[in-house]
C-alpha cells in the first residue's frame, strides 16, 4: 500500500508541474457534477415527472449514481489506458516488475483531481436526502453510506472488466465507454424511463439498477412501480462482490493472454 | 500581427489542388482505423438509446420545448452520428505535436498550418461520414423512426450546415490545441471543453429546455450551438433554417480568423520542446 501511495504521490507532484493546467482541471472538476444536477433540473423544467418519480426521487438516484461513479474513476479509472500499453507493449514493463500488474497500472496516472467530484457527489448526496425528506430509521442511515460505496465497487469491476477487453481486441477503442460511462448515464434516472428491452439488458441483465434506482426506493420508502419486493433495495449493496469476482476473472484470464507487441 | 491586422493567407498556393490531396490523405489516415471506428459508433449507439429513453420520457406523448417524439428522436440519433463527424472531442494531434516539438515539421511546410490541418480534418470527416454517422442513423431510424422532413431543401441544407458545423468544430478545436504553445499540459483546458462544449452545443438535452434568455445568450455568446444544435434543428425543420445557418456562418468566420491570429502569435513565441 505505501508503494501505491508513493507512486501515486509522485503522479500528483508530475501534474501539479503543469501549474495552469493542473489549476483548470481542479475548477472543471469541481463543477462536473453540478453539470450533472444541472442536466436533471433542465429535464424537470420542461416535465414535472420522468418515469413516474418527481424530482426530490430523481435528484436521489442522480446524486448516489453521481458518487458511486467518480468514486470507481477515481480509484480505477486509468486502467481505460490499458489499450494503449497492450497496444505499444509497455505493460512488460510493468509485468517485470514485482508487483502486482493491476496496481502499478492504478497508480502510473492517479489523479487527486478526482478527488474533488467524490466530495462533490457526497455532500450531494446529504442535500438530496435532505430535500427528499426521507423517513429516517438505522437501517436507512447504514444504507445511505454504504449505497454510493457499493455502487463504486460495481463500477470499478465495470472499468476493470471493460479494459480486460483490450486483451484480446486491442481495437476495441471506446467500446468500454458504452459500460463505465453509458451506465453512469443509465443511473442518473429511474429505470422506469427504459424501454422493456432494455432495460432488462441494463438493469438486471448487467446490475446497473442495483447501483441507484433500488438503493433509492429503499431509501425513500417507495414501492417498486415494475413490482419487484421491498428487500432489493436492501440487498442491492451485494451485487458488488458479485461483479468484483467476475471483473477479477476476467482480469486474470486476460493477462494470462497477453502476448508482448513483438516490437 | 502585433499592429492587429489580421491578413488572412489561406494558403492554397498553386491551387486548391493541394488542398484536396491534404484531403484525400486525411480521409485514408483515418479509414486505417476500421475497428476503432466500429467501435466508437457502437459507443455512439448505446448512448443513443439512453439518450433516446430519457429524452422521451421528457416528451411523453405531446411537445416538449418544440420538439415533438419525431423530431427528439432525430435529435437524439442523427446527433449521435454527427458526434464522429464534427469530432466534438478527443482531437489532440497538435497539442501532442506541440508538446513533443514535431510541430516545427508543420511550420516548414508551405502551406499555411491551419489550412494543412482544416484539410486533413474534412478528410477525417468524410470518413466519419461512411464509418460514425450510418450506424447510429440506421439503429434509430429502426427502434424509433426518425423524423421526415416536410421539404426537399431540407436534406441539402442539413448538408451544409453539418460541412460549417465541421469547420467550426475544426477551429475551436485548433484553438484548444494552440493553448499547448502557452501551457504545454492540456488536461484541464480539455476537460473545460468536453464539459463546456457539451452543455452549450445541446448534446445533453435540446438548448431549447433553457429559458429564451439562456439559448440567445449561448447562441450568441459562445460557437457551440453552430456545431450541433444547429444542424439538428434544420434537420428538424424547427425554426428557419436560414436564421441557423447565417449563424454558423457568422461563428465559422470568427473562428477561422481567431485560429489564425493566435497561430500568428504562437508562432512569435514559439520556443521548440526536445531535442
Amino acid at each position: 500500500m505505501s508503494v501505491y501511495l508513493r507512486l501515486a504521490a509522485a503522479q500528483v507532484r508530475a501534474h501539479a508541474q503543469y501549474r495552469a493546467s493542473f489549476v483548470i482541471d481542479l475548477i472543471s472538476n469541481a463543477v462536473v457534477t453540478m453539470l450533472d444536477v444541472f442536466s436533471v433540473l433542465i429535464l424537470f423544467r420542461v416535465t414535472r415527472a420522468l418515469g413516474g418519480f418527481g424530482v426530490r426521487d430523481v435528484l436521489v438516484m442522480t446524486a448516489l449514481s453521481a458518487t458511486a461513479f467518480p468514486l470507481a474513476d477515481l480509484l480505477v479509472g486509468e486502467i481505460e489506458k490499458l489499450r494503449g500499453y497492450v497496444r505499444t507493449g509497455l505493460l512488460d514493463t510493468v509485468l517485470v516488475r514485482p508487483l502486482s500488474a493491476l496496481f502499478q497500472l492504478l497508480a502510473i496516472d492517479f489523479s487527486i483531481r478526482r478527488v474533488t467530484r467524490v466530495v462533490q457527489g457526497t455532500i450531494f448526496i446529504v442535500i438530496a436526502l435532505t430535500l427528499a425528506d426521507v423517513h429516517w430509521t438505522p437501517a436507512r442511515v447504514v444504507l445511505a453510506v454504504v449505497a454510493p460505496i457499493t455502487g463504486g465497487l460495481f463500477f470499478c469491476s465495470l472499468f476493470i472488466a471493460g479494459a480486460s477487453v483490450a486483451f484480446w481486441w486491442i481495437d476495441s477503442g471506446e467500446i468500454a465507454n458504452s459500460l463505465t460511462y453509458g451506465g453512469r448515464d443509465f443511473t442518473m434516472y429511474p429505470v422506469t424511463v427504459y424501454a422493456e428491452w432494455f432495460r432488462r439488458l441494463f438493469a438486471y441483465g448487467i446490475g446497473f439498477a442495483f447501483v441507484a434506482y433500488y438503493p433509492a426506493l429503499a431509501l425513500l420508502g417507495r414501492p417498486d412501480p415494475l413490482g419487484a419486493p421491498a428487500w432489493l433495495g436492501w440487498a442491492s449493496p451485494l451485487v458488488a462482490p458479485i461483479a468484483m469476482t467476475l471483473a477479477g476473472l476476467a482480469w486474470r484470464t486476460g493477462i494470462r493472454h497477453y502476448r508482448s507487441s513483438g516490437s | 500581427m502585433a499592429s492587429g491586422t489580421a491578413t488572412v493567407d489561406l494558403g492554397f498556393g498553386p491551387s486548391a489542388r493541394t488542398f484536396a490531396a491534404l484531403a484525400r490523405a486525411g480521409f485514408r489516415r483515418y479509414s486505417t482505423y476500421r475497428q476503432a471506428a466500429f467501435a466508437a459508433a457502437f459507443t455512439n449507439t448505446t448512448f443513443g438509446f439512453l439518450r433516446c429513453y430519457v429524452l422521451l420520457a421528457v416528451t411523453g406523448g405531446g411537445v416538449a420545448a418544440g420538439y415533438d417524439r419525431a423530431m427528439m428522436t432525430s435529435f437524439v440519433w442523427l446527433g449521435q452520428g454527427m458526434l464522429g463527424v464534427v469530432g466534438l472531442w478527443g482531437w489532440t494531434d497538435l497539442a501532442d505535436r506541440i508538446r513533443t516539438g514535431d510541430v516545427l515539421a508543420d511550420l516548414l511546410r508551405p502551406v499555411a498550418p491551419v489550412t494543412n490541418y482544416l484539410a486533413t480534418d474534412l478528410g477525417r470527416a468524410g470518413f466519419a461520414m461512411l464509418a460514425r454517422f450510418v450506424l447510429p442513423t440506421v439503429v434509430g431510424a429502426v427502434a424509433f423512426g426518425l423524423y421526415a422532413p416536410r421539404h426537399l431543401y431540407t436534406y441539402p441544407l442539413f448538408a451544409l450546415s453539418l460541412l460549417l458545423a465541421v469547420v467550426t468544430c475544426f477551429a475551436c478545436r485548433y484553438l484548444i490545441n494552440s493553448a499547448a504553445y502557452w501551457l504545454l499540459d492540456l488536461r484541464g483546458v480539455n476537460i473545460l471543453w468536453i464539459l463546456g462544449s457539451g452543455l452549450c452545443c445541446g448534446l445533453y438535452f435540446p438548448l431549447t429546455f433553457l429559458p429564451d434568455w439562456a439559448f440567445a445568450t449561448i447562441w450568441l455568446a459562445t460557437p457551440c450551438p453552430a456545431l450541433f444544435q444547429a444542424p439538428l434543428d434544420v434537420a428538424v425543420e424547427r425554426g428557419n433554417p436560414l436564421l441557423w445557418i447565417g449563424g454558423q456562418l457568422a461563428w465559422t468566420a470568427i473562428m477561422l480568423l481567431l485560429a489564425h491570429v493566435v497561430q500568428r502569435r504562437a508562432e512569435r513565441k514559439l520556443v521548440i520542446q526536445g531535442g
